[in-house]
């Protein structure tokens, strides 16, 4: 406990008194750590001395410490099972210090006890342990003053995991069974002896029935572990049946027609410029960097699981995401984080549940937005990777389950050790390897679960919290270390599905595997076996690590701090054999496992609504609705999240995330990851999902051309640049939901082949729905609206000729570059009067082909000061931010602006494609002016020294001072 | 050649640049992870300078920089006290620095090595940042010599600068501030305020008597290129409008240089 001003604790009182505990007057906090070993009263001390600070804390040994005054003591401990890393780090610290490991009957324990003083209840108290807690993960203990003082403190509480039964694997009787029972088992898993379920295989009935056929041939029932196994590698989550399935006319699926073959037919036509390396078969999607190096990019969302552990969730995610550059090739490291947030308004209250009668609380918006956004900084920043781009957007329909975003960059020398590094394959005769961390119960059916709808049978140990530190380890020992001494042929990484789809995968390499599940380290004992097979433990990876190696790969492992275990062998059997107890439980056919799932036919129906047109009069003093804008939930600045993740880390900074002189968000950044080098990496992107109430064929064409145009305005090159899908639909059962997810798929492969940007790498996540009941009882189904986000990667030869966004002297004159038209369905400007509209803006690309090539040009040619693309709230918004990022003034007139407009609030806030905004020393006008021939483009004024902004249309005007603007542009989430 | 040690492990995190930065100030640099040490692989005695770089280490769970303390006090305390007292340099840059402290390196007030003296508690927000700052480089140490004013990134959620009021006394009455925040070119520029974090008297850095230690919470390393700078897009066009050259350099650089420079 803190002896000086403890600003956690100052923090966390600002926190309740928001939170709506106005009373709290003071707070503070003590940290418990619970040693469960016998120790003598001198190590005791030693422990005491290595785990406080003399000089700024005060400690007790088994005794209660607290503050002077308090009225009631709330303590938060994390559940049995639940990853702890601080009693992960406190064992570690003591083992070194008694240098012994611990036993399995020993064990550490954090908690922490928040002591609060005001005219408070019990149940008040117990309201701010349920503010501060997550009741899933964590328990909470309040105690009053008398209590406490009576006690001596809190109750000692160890939270051991105990599992009852002697664990074993069981016959699942499918043979007989009718298609009722065949569904059930499917929906709701396998039955346990008391009649309760195990949670969901997401197995539909034609799936069930392939396995009965199966069985029925061989003769036998299957055991729990080949069923769950078989659940797993089917899943949506694992196999993207969506995309993989025959889809109306489509008989080989939209992820070939659309996808693969969008990019397939890019190369060929790029020829000697194709940058591609390894694509779509690999954790990332590998391209050329230079001579020597390749980027690696994925992008992964972690949604089902953020909802119900905001913070666990995303830590998961990210660091989830960095082994997808772990496992690519033979094992890229990670360079650059990047994010992307969708929520609902964080100030809505209104509670959901997920269960009957006001059961199964769920957090409110507020909570999951603070829990994720903590979590990415965590597992970013812990881990030393850069997060210098992102965006956050809200809409109501992300209240059920939000979008949790998160992508990795991976870098990765193009040989290793005379290897192809992009290549790799696991040989018979390797030993199957699990290195990192343990196995656990947690993350327990974590992709059959976001295959489904999130309901009240979501199972809890689908949570898991990350341990960054333990995979920063492993990182450094894989991809700084071992790599490039050839101690392994091939390396996954082990994600949705755990060892049950690693190893499966990597067997496909050589043919067949063998696996001693006895052999797997546990968290804990008591776990069954199948348990062990499909848990998705977090930050592990497997290798296949040749006979003559392992000796040395050990060693190095051992030295590094990282566990290391032999769990079976790779062969060429053609079977994934799993043995557990002298018995062989799993026996399954490779060939079945990986192809045995059967085809459905999708069909689709796309039925297009009109919505009703907005009634917006136009008014001549158009500044009110201009700062309403500024300051709009899906406008402002979010600065607070740019500046608490490290986005300068590994020392490769060029384009921050906050820019010039008024730190206003960017739409793309660079980064320059060979530090002896210029080269950049550039990373954009583009999402509309309020376009997708109209069409989603458009909608995924502008988020196309979001993501090119934002890494274009920051210097990137068209020829270079290579795309990212991640599609997050929902309810992906209805003709209609895949009608659109159909339109926007196409819209992938036409804009992509146009704009000759690959598709290097994509995922998707098909069931984004909450079923539960709302604030009065009532059963509600909320669907996301279908989202896309494109990623845009580029690598960009001189990163001093970086662009950024913001104005840099007054003088300079101001371009709009593009047609504005008006095109305002789906746009902020409507949302603003609650209204769709219809007419949603369409990309034609060949037109912006050649704009970006000439603004390319012309900024290699230090012809531009400042770019700023146009994107979510239209010219208006580009305009003001590129006044306020640089603390200066405009003077503009809408006079000539191209395109065919009719009011100047449509001018203003149209969000048509196409566009950037850029500034230009007067000097060069002629110069950028011949340079953008054949364009659409306009001088609309200039950058004024006054620092008043001001914009004359036809009939009305804007008129705002900057300090103005930046102030409402930031108040809208500065509170965060 | 000098050579610098570049310490690595259990979540450590800015050795490569940390790394680059001494090779770009002429040192031969070489990553060497701590178990390294503590298995004799490599030896202490062997370089010039210790470079603690930043990180994460142990996840910063306990406090941060407490646990890698810990390790290298249980095993290799003897090394590191034989280093210190030697004709070398140390650098710890933040979760260094707070390693440095934990470890009782700095600011070593009687030469009282192993004494926990001060302290790098949680920022005012409690939270991490990721900022420009400008420092104002004071004292004599070999570290600081020739260097008033720069501005450099901090990136950390625990660099609030703490000791009780005898010790703050006598760091600043025996010269052992190295480096205050205050307003500057970059705090203008961005309208930041000067102390990121509520550090006492605005201490971003502190050296031992010697001067040959020192910690600090920015990161020179992130600041050794031009492109490095917050501020440089609008830098290179407003020297290319005054006829004056780019330049290349960051303004991190020289602290680099100068640790390479004591031993010429």
């Amino acid at each position: 406990m803190y002896k000086v001003a403890d600003t956690r604790a100052a923090v966390r009182k600002e926190k309740l008194r928001k939170a709506g505990f106005g009373r709290v007057k003071d707070v503070s906090i003590a940290d418990v750590y619970t040693i469960d070993m016998d120790l003598a009263p001198k190590d005791m001390e030693r422990i005491r001395d290595m785990l406080t600070n003399p000089v700024y804390e005060r400690s007790a040994i088994n005794a209660g410490i607290s503050p002077a005054a308090f009225d009631w003591a709330v303590e938060i401990g994390y559940l049995p099972g639940v990853t702890d890393n601080v009693a992960k780090t406190t064992q570690q610290v003591i083992e070194d210090m008694l240098k012994r490991k611990m036993d399995g009957k020993e064990g550490v324990y954090a908690s922490q006890v928040t002591f609060v003083s005001g005219n408070l209840t019990e149940a008040d108290a117990k309201n701010i342990g349920e503010t501060l807690a997550n009741p899933l993960i964590q328990r909470i203990h309040v105690k009053g003053r008398d209590k406490f003082a009576k006690d001596g403190g809190m109750d000692t509480v160890i939270p051991r995991v105990r599992l009852g039964e002697e664990p074993k694997a069981d016959v699942v009787g499918i043979l007989g069974a009718g298609e009722e029972e065949l569904k059930t088992i499917g929906k709701q898993g396998i039955s346990n002896a008391d009649g309760s379920r195990r949670g969901p295989l997401a197995l539909d009935l034609e799936s069930m029935k392939a396995i009965q056929a199966h069985f029925k041939a061989l003769g036998r029932n299957p055991t729990d572990i080949e069923l769950e196994s078989i659940a797993q590698t089917w899943s949506e989550h694992c196999k993207h049946t969506i995309f993989a399935d025959p889809m109306d006319e489509i008989e080989g699926g939209i992820f070939k027609a659309y996808i693969r073959a969008s990019t397939e037919r890019i190369r060929k036509e790029k020829g000697d410029k194709d940058f591609c390396i390894s694509i779509f078969k690999d954790n990332s999607g590998g391209i050329v960097f230079d001579d020597d190096y390749m980027v690696t990019d994925k992008v992964e969302t972690h949604n089902s699981p953020s909802a119900l552990d905001p913070f666990g969730g995303a830590i998961t995610g990210i660091v989830g995401v960095n082994r997808d550059a772990m496992g690519f090739g033979l094992g890229a490291k990670p360079i650059i984080n990047r994010y992307g947030f969708c929520f609902a308004d964080p100030s809505d209250n209104n509670p959901l549940y997920k269960g009957e009668k006001f059961t199964q609380k769920m957090l409110p918006p507020g909570r999951i937005m603070e829990g994720v956004i903590e979590g990415v900084n965590v597992g970013g920043n812990c881990s030393g990777i850069p997060t210098p781009q992102g965006f956050i957007t809200f809409d109501e329909r992300y209240k059920g389950k939000p979008l949790v975003f998160v992508g990795t960059i991976g870098l990765i020398p193009r040989k290793s050790a005379g290897r192809l590094s992009h290549e790799k394959s696991a040989k018979p005769g390797d030993y199957i390897v699990m290195a990192g961390g343990r196995v656990g119960r947690d993350g327990v059916h974590g992709a059959t679960f976001s295959s489904e709808a999130m309901d009240s049978g979501s199972p809890a140990t689908a949570v898991q919290i990350g341990d960054p530190i333990t995979q920063k380890k492993m990182s450094d020992a894989i991809a700084k270390e071992a790599r490039d001494l050839c101690l392994y042929n091939s390396i996954t990484d082990n994600g949705a599905g755990g060892i049950s789809c690693s190893v499966a995968e990597m067997a496909k390499e050589c043919g067949g595997c063998h696996v001693v599940l006895d052999d797997v380290p546990l968290k804990y004992p008591g776990s069954e076996p199948w348990e062990i097979w499909i848990s998705e433990s977090q930050e592990r990876m497997t290798l296949s690590v040749p006979k003559d190696k392992w000796n040395e790969f050990k060693d190095l492992m051992d030295q590094r701090g990282v566990e290391a275990t032999i769990i079976g062998e790779f062969n060429g059997s053609g079977r994934c054999v799993v043995e557990y107890k002298g018995k062989n439980i799993m026996d399954v056919d490779m060939g079945f496992l990986h192809d045995g799932m059967p085809q459905k036919r999708l069909e689709t129906t796309y039925t297009k609504i009109r919505h009703e047109e907005p009634d917006i009069p136009e008014k001549p003093d158009l500044t009110g609705d201009f700062l309403s804008m500024l300051s709009r939930l899906n406008i402002a600045s979010f600065e607070f999240i740019s500046q608490q993740y490290d986005h300068e880390v590994q020392g490769g900074s060029v384009i921050k995330p906050l820019q010039g002189r008024g730190r206003i968000n960017g739409d793309a950044a660079v980064t320059r990851p060979v530090l002896s080098s210029m080269k950049g990496v550039v990373t954009s992107q583009g999402l509309y999902p309020s376009y997708s109430d109209i069409d989603t064929y458009h909608m995924a064409a502008c988020a196309i051309d979001t993501a090119i145009r934002n890494a274009i305005a920051v210097g990137a090159d068209l020829d270079r640049i290579a795309l990212l899908d991640n599609f997050c639909w929902c309810s992906s059962n209805e003709k209609e939901r895949l009608g659109q997810l159909k339109a926007a798929a196409k819209a992938c492969y036409d804009y992509s082949v146009k704009y000759g940007t690959p598709l290097i790498s994509g995922k998707d996540s098909m069931f984004n729905d909450f079923k539960g009941y709302d604030e009065k009882g009532n059963k509600v189904k909320i669907s996301v609206p279908p989202t896309l986000l494109i990623s845009g990667i580029a690598v960009m030869d001189d990163s001093t000729k970086a662009i950024s966004i913001d104005a840099k002297f007054a003088g300079y004159l101001v371009y709009v570059l593009g047609e504005t038209n008006d095109e305002l369905g789906g746009s902020e400007y409507f949302a603003m009067s609650g209204a769709i509209g219809n007419a949603i803006p369409k990309v034609d690309a060949d037109r912006n082909i050649r704009l970006y090539n000439a603004l390319s040009k012309a900024m290699q040619r230090g012809l531009v000061s400042s770019a700023k693309s146009v994107t979510i709230g239209g010219l208006a918004v580009a305009l003001a931010k590129t006044a306020m990022a640089g603390k200066l003034g405009m003077k503009l007139s809408l006079g000539n602006l191209p395109g065919k407009w009719t009011r100047d609030d449509y001018a203003l806030f149209s969000e048509s494609q196409g566009r950037v905004v850029v500034t230009v020393d007067p000097k060069k006008r002629g110069e950028f002016e011949d340079a953008m021939e054949g364009n659409a483009f306009a001088l609309l004024g200039e950058v004024t020294g006054d620092g008043s902004f001001a914009v004359k249309g036809r009939k009305s005007t804007v008129r705002a001072d900057v300090e103005t603007m930046l102030k409402r542009h930031k108040s809208t989430l500065g509170g965060y | 050649m000098v050579n610098v040690l570049v310490l690595t492990g259990y979540g450590i995190n800015c050795d490569e640049e940390t790394k680059f930065a001494f090779e770009r100030a002429g040192a031969k640099a070489d990553i060497v992870h701590v178990n390294d040490i503590i298995g004799k692989k490599k030896r202490l005695n062997d370089y010039q300078i210790l470079a603690f770089p930043g990180g994460f280490s142990y996840g910063d769970d306990t406090g941060s920089g407490k646990a890698l303390a810990n390790r290298i006090r249980n095993h290799l305390w003897g090394e590191l006290i034989d280093f210190v007292k030697g004709d070398n340099l140390a650098i710890g840059i933040c979760n260094g620095f707070q390693v440095m402290v934990n470890l009782g390196l700095l600011p070593a007030l009687d030469d009282n090595y192993g004494t926990r003296q001060a302290a790098l508690v949680h920022n005012d927000s409690a939270r991490y940042i990721d900022r420009w700052v400008d420092l104002e480089f004071s004292g004599k140490s070999p570290w600081v010599k020739g260097i008033g004013h720069v501005n450099v990134p901090i990136a950390h959620g625990e660099g609030k600068f703490y000791a009780d009021a005898d010790t703050l006394k006598r760091i600043k009455d025996e010269g052992l501030v190295a480096a205050r925040y205050f307003k500057g070119k970059v705090c203008d520029y961005q309208n930041l305020d000067a102390n990121p974090n509520g550090s006492m008297d605005n201490i971003a850095s502190i050296t031992d008597r010697s001067g040959r230690l020192i910690g600090m919470m920015p990161h020179p390393e992130r600041a050794i290129d031009f492109t490095h700078q917050p501020c440089w897009p609008y830098l290179k066009q407003k020297y290319e409008r005054e006829g004056k050259t780019v330049p290349k350099e960051g303004p991190g650089l020289q602290i680099f240089r100068n640790g390479v420079g004591y031993f010429k």
